[in-house]
């Protein structure tokens, strides 16, 4: 992208919040994967004589989503018909909020890699019901229709809406991982994308650095945050390019197109609409008193940036190791289960990185979920093995060993380690045999050692290592062969 | 008094057509009649003159027999009878009965199952009611004379080729015609009082929210109310007793005060009650000098009887009708949009496109006013025009309540002409909308302001046409409302079609 370009972006994303039942009747929200049309009723496939009412538990996690992400709360909202035709949108309106929405003026920090971490202003949460969904037929002459499957209809969603304060597809990707993760901790949604409980719509448009905003673009279609960052790039160096020729930019809908990696318009007639938005008759306002706010915000767990604070001070956990494992709130919460068998500050920075490491690698390997492996290696028996390191009963080595084994069979790092021989062997008349056969072994290396290089005291130690069968401790026979070569 | 009667109308055979519901349901209780009995005598009443009077879409025969016969079976086993047991209810075709089909007077739901009870049907069911069918109306509930039904137009029990008025016309016609003793129907700018006064029947709008509304297909939700029909105004108050209950399904609703108990103290009279007699109303434009002199008859009996008369003003009324017809349409456009071909109802399946599909199953589906009151609302809301039209009908509406609010710090109760004219010519206005429109003037203002009003028989023209007088409350003073149309029912008596008095 050229230097003089400056890009202004905004996001709108719509997240699933993760009550049991629907947001104007009692259907329940498990409808992903369970059969089409198997979780609706009256009411949210839109019979005639319906009426809406609301359901509290959305009220209560749309209230904590905004205090999470420092919002004004208004105490009186208005619910709004927003009017369009379309077969998933059984009323041909969606309950929405328009002209007063639940809550403004937010903000939400942001960490860009390598870059100081940046705070993006947001500009409205409100609550709006979903859609269904509909299944095309697609590629064949004799199944010339559409299905419409209800389950999604009614599904409580907030929506927010980012200021235009995003400058680059990189920040539009943290935004929504810190978005994602905010929500994640503060138990508004769960934010899979794959169940559609999160999505994405950007706006984007380019300028030259101090001129004002120029025509912006909508893109949809985003399926994933790599979605999201790839489009805006794509984007940015569309418009650039048109603007550097001298063209205009029109103001429209493009959809991102991952197989190809491009925008195109979206067709113009399907985004001529005027939602003729009025008050809904049906529901009054809606009230968050402050009494349901308060009450809300002593619900509010810890966020994830005191968490990652409070990881970094309490834990002594490097930034790095802190940023993976406040990740979601389920891998925080083991991480603190864990620090209260182990001692805080000496032994759990060792079982934050075997966590980093090597738990959160085997489940990627696998690609497993983490409450799956929460079952088996309870923090009770990360806890130990992480003490084993601390007593030097193992080696960092061995522990990795001893965890995989544990994520296998899910049995107890003690037992393991006894099986295997009872841990590290620190009989100093073995260790000592083990380094002299070493020795013997590496007649090149002990001279390299003698003429001055140290480094290729590695190969002596490797070598008494193997001779151990990984049961001497590195440290240690690198004191002794130190010792046994001194002049 | 007696001397604007007229001759006794044409008297329709009904069989035991003439006992009010309180009577029936007493009956019934007490095991003197048999619900199949009373139901049998108004089935064979429908049967023969319904085919003239048109007033039913849909009649139950076998459901109604069936539940009469287990209402029976209840009471020999020594069941608890409800409050309504073996009356028959006609419901407007606009409220849900489980299994049955609801039209709304319109083609694109000429075939719709309703899957679900109306509240209001699951509380008549509750209380032992029999629904024994179902009423014709204006398509979607939008007319003032049911001509607007797509299917065919009722005839007025009091004269024939005469409108019975509407939208609910095929309740009041049933009611008036001794077809059902009490029938409900939906009033969203008059279409419950203005057709009780032009079928001669008690009609009975209640205090937006004190019914529940789901159930009832929506016309305009900010103004629809169900409420009573019936040839007593004690039987409106046994209804709306039953019918008036807070519902955990509509947002809207609200509790009665004190639990109900509409007809308790119904007979105490009128004395010291004030009454207004809105200036604005007695001078609407077309109005029928003989309706105006029936009802201030009515009035100097009710000052005759200890009620403190004086003129009122309500300054806003020039402008309700104007103002209705934005509100209510435009939200008419957005409660009709579901009925779009892809769910339910009538669908052109072979359109080409889903653009076609929508166009074709709404144009074929629906009638010409009810095209022309979406088109109308849909333009209100549009971007550009909303608030001069929407915006501006909203703020309309809050002086027009506050005209009501402002009238009743002097008075308990305002009453003036239900319609400015009686029952009129079929086809007489259906080329002209307007004019169709102006018979909701005096009965508009109160669905603004969300008060309750009745309309009790007045009196006749010298064309033997029945005069409503309509009787304004504040919000939640039906007691009064009903409490001062007793006292005038029975200072007028007022005869009735169908009986065998």
């Amino acid at each position: 992208m050229s230097a003089t370009w400056e890009m202004i972006c905004g996001l709108e994303v719509h997240v699933q919040l993760a009550t049991r039942s629907k947001l104007f009747c009692s259907c329940a929200t498990d409808g992903f994967g369970a059969s089409p049309n198997s979780r609706i009723c009256p009411v949210c496939t839109g019979q005639p004589g319906v009426l809406p009412v609301l359901n509290d538990g959305a009220t209560k996690l749309a209230v904590k989503a905004a205090l999470a992400l420092g919002c004004e709360i208004r105490e009186e909202s208005i619910f709004a018909r927003k009017n369009y035709f379309y077969p998933d949108l059984p009323k041909a309106y969606q309950i929405s909020q328009y002209e007063k929405p639940l809550a403004e003026n937010g903000s939400l920090a942001v960490a860009v890699k390598d870059a100081p971490s940046k705070t993006v202003g947001l500009q409205r949460i409100h609550i709006e019901e979903d859609a269904g969904k509909l299944l095309h037929a697609i590629g064949s002459e004799d199944l010339d229709y559409s299905l419409v499957d209800f389950n999604r209809a009614g599904i409580p969603l907030v929506e927010i809406v980012s200021k235009p304060d995003i400058r680059s597809p990189h920040e539009a990707y943290a935004y929504l991982q810190a978005l994602k993760e905010i929500l994640q901790f503060a138990g508004v949604s769960h934010c899979d994308m794959e169940k559609g409980e999160m999505r994405v719509d950007a706006n984007i448009s380019m300028r030259r650095a101090g001129e004002p905003f120029g025509t912006r673009v909508e893109i949809k279609n985003l399926n994933s945050f790599k979605a999201v960052r790839d489009a805006l790039d794509y984007e940015g160096r569309r418009q650039i390019a048109a603007l550097e020729k001298g063209e205009r930019i029109i103001q429209e809908t493009r959809l991102w197109d991952a197989d190809v990696q491009a925008t195109a318009p979206m067709r113009t007639k399907e985004e001529a609409h005027d939602y003729r938005y009025f008050p809904d008759p049906d529901l009054p306002p809606l009230h968050a008193p402050r009494s349901l706010v308060e009450a809300m915000r002593r619900e509010l767990p810890e966020l994830p940036e005191a968490r990652r604070r409070r990881f970094i001070e309490d834990y002594g956990l490097s930034v790095s190791i802190a940023n993976v494992l406040t990740g979601s709130r389920e891998l925080a919460d083991y991480v603190d289960a864990v620090a209260e068998i182990t001692n805080p500050a000496t032994a759990t920075p060792t079982a934050g990185n075997l966590i980093a490491t090597v738990l959160l690698g085997f489940l990627s390997e696998r690609s497993l979920d983490l409450s799956r492996v929460i079952g088996r290696v309870t923090p009770e028996s990360l806890g130990k093995l992480t003490l084993l390191i601390a007593d030097g009963r193992i080696s960092k080595t061995m522990s990795k060993e001893i965890l995989a084994e544990m994520l296998n069979s899910g049995r107890d790092p003690e037992e393991i380690l006894k099986e295997r021989g009872g841990g590290q062997v620190l009989d100093e008349a073995q260790l000592a045999q083990w380094v002299r056969a070493a020795i013997d072994q590496s007649p090149k290396a002990v001279a390299d050692v003698k003429s001055g290089k140290e480094r290729a005291i590695g190969a002596i130690v490797g070598a008494a290592m193997k001779l151990s069968q990984g049961k001497a401790n590195p440290t240690i026979l690198n004191k002794l062969i130190k010792e046994e070569l001194a002049p | 008094m007696s001397k604007t009667l007229p001759p006794k109308p044409r008297r329709l055979k009904g069989g035991d057509g003439a006992l009010s519901a309180a009577a029936i349901a007493s009956g019934v209780r007490s095991g003197e009649a048999s619900a199949e009995e009373i139901v049998r005598g108004r089935l064979d009443a429908i049967r023969k003159d319904d085919p003239t009077i048109k007033a039913f879409l849909a009649v139950f025969e076998d459901g109604a027999l069936e539940a009469a016969r287990a209402v029976d079976r209840k009471r020999r086993e020594g069941g608890k009878l409800g409050r309504l047991a073996g009356v028959p209810v006609a419901l407007k075709d606009n409220l849900l009965v489980t299994g049955t089909i609801s039209t709304c007077g319109s083609r694109i739901l000429e075939n719709y199952r309703s899957p679900y009870d109306a509240t209001v049907v699951g509380l008549l069911k509750s209380e032992d009611a029999v629904i024994i069918g179902k009423t014709n109306l204006d398509e979607f509930a939008m007319g003032s004379s049911t001509e607007n039904s797509s299917f065919f137009p009722t005839q007025n029990p009091w004269a024939p080729g005469h409108v019975p008025g509407g939208s609910s016309g095929g309740s009041a016609a049933a009611v008036a015609a001794g077809f059902a003793p009490v029938s409900l129907g939906s009033d969203t700018g008059g279409s419950i009082r203005q057709p009780a006064a032009l079928c001669g029947i008690v009609g009975l709008k209640p205090t937006y929210g004190l019914v529940s509304r789901y159930g009832l297909v929506a016309f305009a939700s900010s103004l629809d109310q169900i409420g009573p029909f019936s040839r007593t105004v004690e039987d409106s108050a046994l209804l709306l007793d039953v019918i008036a209950a807070k519902d955990p399904r509509d947002s809207t609703s609200k509790a009665a005060p004190r639990n109900g108990g509409y007809a308790e103290g119904i007979e105490t009279g009128v004395k010291g009650l004030r009454i207004g007699l809105p200036r604005q109303y007695f001078e609407a434009q077309g109005s029928d000098p003989e309706v105006v002199s029936s009802v201030r008859e009515s009035i100097r009996a009710l000052e005759a009887a200890g009620a403190v008369v004086a003129e009122a003003s309500l300054p806003h009324t020039d402008y309700a009708v104007s103002t209705y017809y934005l509100i209510a349409p435009a939200e008419a456009s957005s409660n009709l949009a579901r009925f779009d071909g892809v769910r339910y109802g009538l669908s052109e399946k072979n359109a080409p496109d889903l653009g076609a599909l929508y166009e074709e199953s709404r144009g074929v589906g629906f009638g010409a006013e009810v095209k022309r009151r979406i088109m109308l609302g849909t333009y209100a809301l549009s971007a550009g025009y909303h608030d001069a039209y929407y915006e501006k009908a909203n703020r309309v509406r809050t002086l027009i309540r506050r005209d009501f609010e402002e009238a009743f710090k002097s008075f308990d109760l305002l009453a003036a002409p239900t319609s400015p004219v009686p029952a009129f010519k079929m086809g007489e206005r259906m080329k002209d909308p307007l004019s169709m429109y102006l018979a909701d003037i005096l009965t508009i203002p109160a669905n603004l302001a969300g008060i309750p009003g009745i309309s009790v028989p007045s009196g006749l023209t010298s064309k033997g046409l029945p005069v409503g007088l309509q009787l304004l409350a504040p919000a939640f003073a039906e007691k009064t409302l009903l409490r001062a149309a007793f006292a005038l029912e029975s200072m007028r008596p007022f005869p009735r079609l169908g009986s065998r008095d």
